[in-house]
């Protein structure tokens, strides 16, 4: 009796994964396990409407069709370049905003609550609002334009590829820029006055402040919106699909647009999910590069006061 | 290198005045010492000078020029912060050059003077790290560096040793000491301790709530002040303040001790006033263990409370009239608590207050 072990669920070495089983069972089930089902239907000739396709293994072939597929490289740089704009424009536009804010003495706490309403509205309604603004017909936009008689026909918006591109943009960019005002707000709130105060005594005038102790002490908080942006640009769908559904003849095709079409609208699910593991390396890169900028922004933020 | 004035400045955030129309002028290379307690004023009108903070009236100038509407950075002064305020992102070298770099000096001026200055400081083996790597001493150093590498008008300095533990403390002042026979420029000194003012000022200005009390040198603020809150500012231990009425020639308290008007401040008293018998415990000795300055002095019996040995002397507590009083024993001796003791009192060192208006009966 003395030296009888107790089960093994009892023991103490095993409580902490015991506890953290039911964490451990839904991981698996929900991401794990769909992850690898995925990746495993990348090596196949899967389609939704055959699911006997299921077994059909093919290999790399999936891999090397992307490889040849123009379609899929344009669409990938579409969606760097649409990237690149949106943050950069978010990132001027959320900095002036964060700047002014900070200025203002009242009215403060309204401006930070109304500044977040944009983020409220679901993408798709944002997508539905922009549709309507940039309609040629019967968009108040190209209504506004022709009342004041700025234009006389109907701007295409929607269909030329550069204004449907700049549209689908201008839509993000409404949606988004408060993400980086309101990082940037609370950056300069935390702002210590001090350095300030010395390098205006050192010579500085605004500008100078500005540019070499302000932005400096605001890049972490930038990288952090690039970040979360980064990994919400790369995967943009419902604007876009609501606004243009990639088209007009794939004019303003994303990745995930077209990853969409291919495996639902055309059934190949697994060339789509071999299209969205390729995809998926651009949100890493995007990641990694950011995160490792701010962690090389934040080491002399230390306890430096 | 140039003499700072102040005229009448005022300050008012809102409707608050905190500075009431302060006069000073401070000479070409002095070292003058804003001391108060906290509250005062004192940052204050050191911002105002350096233009951090708007004045609100009267003006300042530094050398002949009128600067009231000038921003900071016109006006060729360095400030050093109590936090320090290093550029975080900044190494030591860079946050010593970045001031000649805003300047647009030259890459090898720039180097020279930063490397002068880095030699003053002894950060050489600093240079390389970023201020969150340093120690506070390490911090206070560099930002006196970066404030001597721009050979300012003027230094200024807000409480720059606060922050700093004891020891430490003691040997920056030194520090800053030589450093100002170094560098020969006018300097403004932000402190509420009494013994830095002491110990490094050329003059001292005390202030309180808002105005100035006196402008002396260290000894003549210490030797004599101007009313009782400068006497018991200035000084550790605290001058004794007395309360007591002048009759017949002498300073009666309300205990029934007296002790004779000191001979100088015969005339200066009159019969009946009430008055604050002011004495620093240097004068108030037990007999025989007192400095003897052989001057005017007269002998008060006390009973002891309590004391405290420091080593070479031990300060005792007693009370006069219900007001607690310390003195000094010099060469001491074991002292028990209820002990009654003779004090010789130095008359020729003792001060009399008006007990209405606090200022001293003696006129300059
Ligand atoms: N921005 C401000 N708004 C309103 N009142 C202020 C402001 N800054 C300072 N004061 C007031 O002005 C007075 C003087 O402040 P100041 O900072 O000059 O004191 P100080 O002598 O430097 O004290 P300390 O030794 O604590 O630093 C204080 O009563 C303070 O409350
Ligand atoms: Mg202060």
């Amino acid at each position: 009796m003395a030296n009888k072990r107790p089960p093994f669920w009892q023991r103490e070495k095993y409580t902490p994964y015991l506890l953290l089983l039911p964490a451990i069972l839904t991981i698996l089930f929900v991401v794990l396990l769909p992850l690898i089902f995925s990746l495993y239907t990348s090596f196949t000739g899967y389609r939704l409407i055959r699911p006997e396709t299921l077994w059909q293994w093919v290999g790399l072939r999936n891999y090397q069709r992307i490889f040849n597929d123009g379609d899929f490289w344009v669409a990938f740089g579409r969606t760097i370049l649409f990237l690149t704009i949106a943050l950069n424009l978010e990132f001027l536009l959320g900095l002036g905003i964060a700047l002014l804010i900070n200025k203002i003495t009242w009215g403060q706490r309204t401006l930070r609550t109304i500044m977040m309403f944009p983020m409220m509205f679901s993408p798709i309604l944002v997508g539905y609002q922009f549709k309507f603004v940039f309609n040629d017909n019967i968009g108040i936009l190209n209504n506004a334009l022709q009342a004041l008689g700025l234009s006389d026909g109907a701007i295409p918006w929607l269909v030329d590829e550069f204004l449907a591109n700049f549209a689908i943009i201008f839509a993000e960019v409404w949606m988004s820029t408060s993400v980086f005002a309101i990082l940037l707000l609370a950056g300069l709130f935390a702002m210590p006055r001090d350095p300030l105060e010395a390098a205006k005594v050192d010579g500085c005038n605004s500008w100078q402040v500005f540019r070499h102790i302000t932005l400096p002490f605001l890049m972490p908080f930038v990288f952090i919106a690039m970040t979360i942006r980064s990994l919400d640009v790369a995967r943009a769908y419902d604007i876009v699909d609501v606004m243009t559904g990639g088209g007009p003849a794939g004019r303003t095709e994303l990745l995930w647009t077209l990853i969409a079409r291919t495996g639902y609208d055309n059934a190949r699910m697994g060339q789509a999910n071999a299209m969205a593991y390729v995809s998926i390396l651009l949100s890493i890169a995007f990641t990694y590069y950011f995160f490792t900028k701010l962690l090389a922004a934040r080491k002399y933020m230390g306890g430096a006061e | 290198m140039a003499e700072i004035s102040l005229q009448n400045v005022v300050k008012r955030y809102g409707k608050t005045e905190v500075v009431h129309g302060i006069n000073l002028d401070i000479a070409h290379n002095e070292f003058v010492v804003l001391v108060g307690p906290s509250g005062c004023g004192k940052s204050t009108t050191l911002r105002m000078i350096a233009g951090l903070e708007d004045i609100t009236d009267g003006s300042v100038s530094i050398g002949s020029e009128v600067v009231n509407d000038l921003p900071p950075r016109k006006r060729n002064i360095s400030m050093v912060f109590q936090n320090y305020a290093l550029y975080p992102h900044m190494s030591v070298r860079e946050n010593l050059g970045f001031g000649l770099k805003i300047a647009k000096q030259s890459e090898a001026e720039i180097t020279q003077r930063v490397n002068e200055a880095a030699d003053i400081l002894g950060l050489d083996e600093l240079m390389d790290r970023t201020p969150a790597e340093l120690s506070g001493g390490q911090r206070q150093r560099v930002a006196m560096g970066r404030a001597i590498v721009r050979h300012p008008e003027a230094f200024l300095f807000d409480e720059p040793l606060s922050n700093l533990d004891a020891k430490l403390r003691v040997q920056m002042r030194t520090e800053i000491k030589k450093l100002h026979q170094t560098v020969k420029t006018t300097v403004v000194y932000v402190t509420h301790d009494q013994v830095e003012a002491m110990t490094l000022a050329d003059r001292i200005v005390v202030m309180k709530d808002g105005y100035i009390e006196q402008v002396g040198t260290p000894m003549q603020v210490f030797n004599h002040p101007v009313n009782t809150f400068v006497a018991s500012f200035i000084g550790s231990p605290p001058m004794n303040l007395l309360p007591a009425v002048i009759r017949d020639g002498a300073v009666v308290f309300s205990d029934g001790n007296t002790l004779p008007v000191p001979a100088r401040l015969k005339d200066l008293v009159s019969e009946g006033q009430k008055v604050i018998f002011g004495l620093r415990a240097d004068d108030l000795t037990p007999v025989g263990h007192g400095i003897t300055s052989g001057g005017e002095s007269a002998q008060l019996t006390l009973d002891i409370v309590l004391s405290e040995p420091l080593g070479t002397e031990t300060i005792l507590y007693t009370t006069i009239a219900g007001n607690e009083a310390q003195g000094k024993m010099f060469g001491p001796r074991d002292v028990a608590p209820g002990e009654s003791m003779t004090f010789d009192v130095a008359l020729d060192k003792a001060h009399i207050f008006d007990a209405a208006t606090g200022a001293s009966v003696r006129v300059h």
